[in-house]
């Protein structure tokens, strides 16, 4: 019973991080770039919720429409300005743009918010359901998290591979010349691509701080490094890849605290990468591509 | 570019003998009242961030103890809080900044990480250095001129575990601790020794980490599964707010025994108070208490920043006057150096009585911890009441 509880908000927690893990491995697989200010959307996303939710007194699921319109026009536009004039500087540029943006969020909430913590009040209840007379108890928290998790990666793959623009998608990911040639907007597909990263780190930061309901400037930041590691272990750039990797480290976390230490239990999920990125150093799920000299 | 480098040299150099002489001739003038120009305090504490609560606390605290000295004439004070947002490299920063300043006596930082960096410093420095609610060892340890207002944690660890026993709050204790905070692990360290002491069973034993503290299930699992009726939670409101979050969701519903660090749970932003109802804690000031002393202390402070003091802003209050008690027994005066304050300063704390809010005969070894007794608390209706 203990078990299963852990089990639980081991794969409650993991869902959260694959959904983060789902934008940084689609603007991977997309931009080839790491986007390293996506856990600061996360961020950014849990306090327009907030704000709508307990200053404006809206219903919860306006307050998330609000969070996903205000991360994806966030999204788009920091790569916009900060990326889009880099596509052809050298990846590691690129990435130390990627940090400054996140460092320039984190800022830019300190100064517009404060650092003082806010209590994020829960959008999905506080109730808890109860099996087998009381002795496992699955909180709603998690339960939403983990359908809200299925829907979204059933979603992305028939959105990558039935629709046009998802199409597009793989053709950018495969070969961004040949995509070009073939009539597809290079430029189109990778805002497109920001636009849905980001739109799902709003759903995350709402499901976050719902799990966890402390909201500062530096919420984003751990999760963000946390579900990096999850799209590296499943193999960065596959989308079924994050998902498994996100749920996986979610459970390894857990059952390391549980059954290992809770003073390990950070060390025990890289420790597990490690071995991971030696046996596979594609990640799970990931591809190796052949590279033509 | 010889030149213009030699330019900017002069420039610099006048600047800076124009910053002299202005600086000589403003200390007699400004004396207005009493002959003797203001005494530089200075202190940084959390003003922004995770732990505002408590710097915010103390300086306000601090402030209207300065603003009543300063109100009787005679000896000034000039008060001036810096924000370290609870981290050691920041806190040290601000410590410079107030000695550019021409800080003469220091408060220390108002937590213990902090602290821990920036006592050094003033060790060092030879600035006096009084913390309002720094409470770990390493604050005072081993420096002759830093001094501590709140008691040092191996104090706060043994009397929460003499507290629960005297009072049989509970028979198998769950600890959580922060383990890369040295305030949760002194606190920890000295409470399991006391408990073992005492015959008092800890039945569980889990720990967090700055960048693990969002997710307690496991922790309150363990402590569920075996069957603790008291969590002991030596740590910082932030994380205590989400463990009873996380018990109320998994339908446990132990006692919580906090410390001092859980005071200000009450005034987070959006927090639920019904979930802290009946969490106990110790801490050396009371709001509710009927003396002079404190009733006048709360009626300004809830004047003049809408809100009931926590202990944090006690300990800022009777900071300034253990120091002017100090000023005035040891005959400081403003144009002292600061190396001769701090030996004055040091001579009378080692020797002085101070009656404060947050204690009566309190006393200070030449270690610079102090003695007094802690009060219980618990939290009732969303306000702090006297457990006794």
């Amino acid at each position: 019973m203990v078990f299963l509880s852990h089990l639980i908000s081991g794969v409650s927690l993991g869902g959260i991080y694959a959904i983060i893990a789902l934008g940084y491995t689609m603007v991977y697989g997309i931009a080839k770039m790491l986007n390293f200010a996506h856990g600061d959307v996360i961020m950014v996303g849990g306090y327009a919720c907030f704000f709508m939710v307990t200053y404006y007194d809206l219903p919860v699921a306006v307050g998330v429409l609000v969070a996903m319109a205000v991360c994806t026009l966030l999204g788009v536009s920091i790569e916009r300005l900060a990326y889009k004039p880099l596509r052809r500087a050298p990846a590691l540029a690129v990435l130390i743009t990627a940090i400054g943006v996140s460092y320039f969020l984190q800022n830019a909430a300190q100064l517009l918010w404060t650092s003082n913590p806010r209590v994020f009040p829960s959008v999905v209840g506080n109730t808890s359901l109860n099996l087998f007379g009381g002795q496992l108890s699955i909180s709603s928290t998690a339960i939403v998290t983990i359908s809200i998790c299925v829907v979204i990666m059933v979603a992305l793959t028939w959105f990558t591979s039935k629709t046009k623009t998802g199409k597009a998608m793989r053709a950018c990911s495969e070969d961004k010349a040949a995509a070009q040639l073939m009539g597809i907007s290079v430029n189109t597909t990778i805002s497109m691509t920001f636009a849905i990263g980001s739109a799902l780190a709003a759903i995350a930061g709402v499901l976050l701080c719902s799990a966890y309901p402390t909201l500062s400037p530096t919420t984003g930041a751990m999760p963000g490094i946390k579900a990096f590691t999850a799209a590296v272990f499943g193999g960065i750039g596959s989308i079924p890849g994050a998902m498994i990797g996100g749920i996986l480290l979610g459970i390894i976390e857990i059952f390391g605290k549980a059954y290992i230490s809770t003073q390990l239990s950070d060390a025990i999920v890289f420790f597990v990468l490690i071995v991971v990125l030696l046996v596979k150093p594609d990640g799970l799920l990931g591809k190796r591509v052949q590279e033509k000299v | 570019m010889k030149k213009f480098s030699i330019g900017l040299l002069a420039a610099a150099l006048a600047v800076a003998l124009a910053g002299c002489t202005s600086g000589g001739d403003a200390s007699p003038d400004a004396s207005g009242n009493a002959g003797t120009a203001a005494i530089k305090i200075g202190g940084t504490g959390p003003l922004t961030g995770g732990a505002a609560i408590y710097g915010q606390a103390a300086r306000n605290g601090a402030q209207i103890a300065v603003d009543e000295i300063n109100a009787l004439g005679g000896i000034q004070l000039e008060l001036n809080y810096q924000d370290d947002e609870h981290d050691a490299e920041k806190a040290v920063n601000a410590y410079n900044t107030l000695k550019d300043w021409g800080m003469q006596v220091s408060l220390g930082s108002v937590t213990s990480t902090p602290a821990v960096a920036t006592s050094v410093e003033s060790n060092t420095d030879r600035i006096f250095s009084l913390t309002p609610s720094a409470s770990a060892v390493a604050v005072t340890e081993g420096k002759d001129n830093v001094f501590q207002m709140c008691f040092a944690d191996p104090n706060q660890g043994s009397a929460s575990a003499q507290y629960i026993f005297d009072q049989k709050l509970g028979s198998k204790i769950a600890v959580i601790y922060k383990n890369d905070d040295v305030y949760s692990t002194g606190i920890y360290t000295t409470f399991k020794t006391k408990a073992a002491e005492l015959g008092v069973e800890i039945v569980s034993e889990t720990t967090f980490t700055e960048d693990s503290q969002q997710d307690f299930s496991v922790q309150l699992s363990d402590a569920k599964s075996k069957g603790a009726d008291l969590i002991f939670l030596p740590m910082y409101y932030t994380p205590a707010s989400l463990i009873f979050q996380q018990a109320k969701s998994m339908d446990f519903s132990p006692k919580y025994f906090g410390v001092d660090g859980m005071d200000g749970i009450l005034t987070l932003e959006g927090f639920d108070v019904t979930l802290a109802e009946g969490v106990m804690l110790l801490t050396p000031f009371n709001a509710d208490a009927n003396d002079d002393r404190t009733t006048n202390f709360v009626s300004k402070y809830q004047a003049a920043y809408n809100e009931i003091p926590n202990q944090f802003a006690a300990d800022g209050y009777d900071c300034i006057y253990a120091i002017w008690a100090a000023i005035q027994a040891g005959g400081i005066t403003a144009d002292m150096a600061t190396p001769e304050i701090n030996d004055i300063l040091i001579a009378q704390f080692t020797s002085m009585d101070f009656d404060g809010l947050t204690g009566d005969q309190m006393r200070w070894d030449a270690n610079g911890q102090v003695t007094k007794a802690p009060k219980g608390m618990v939290i009732k209706a969303g306000q702090y009441v006297g457990m006794d």
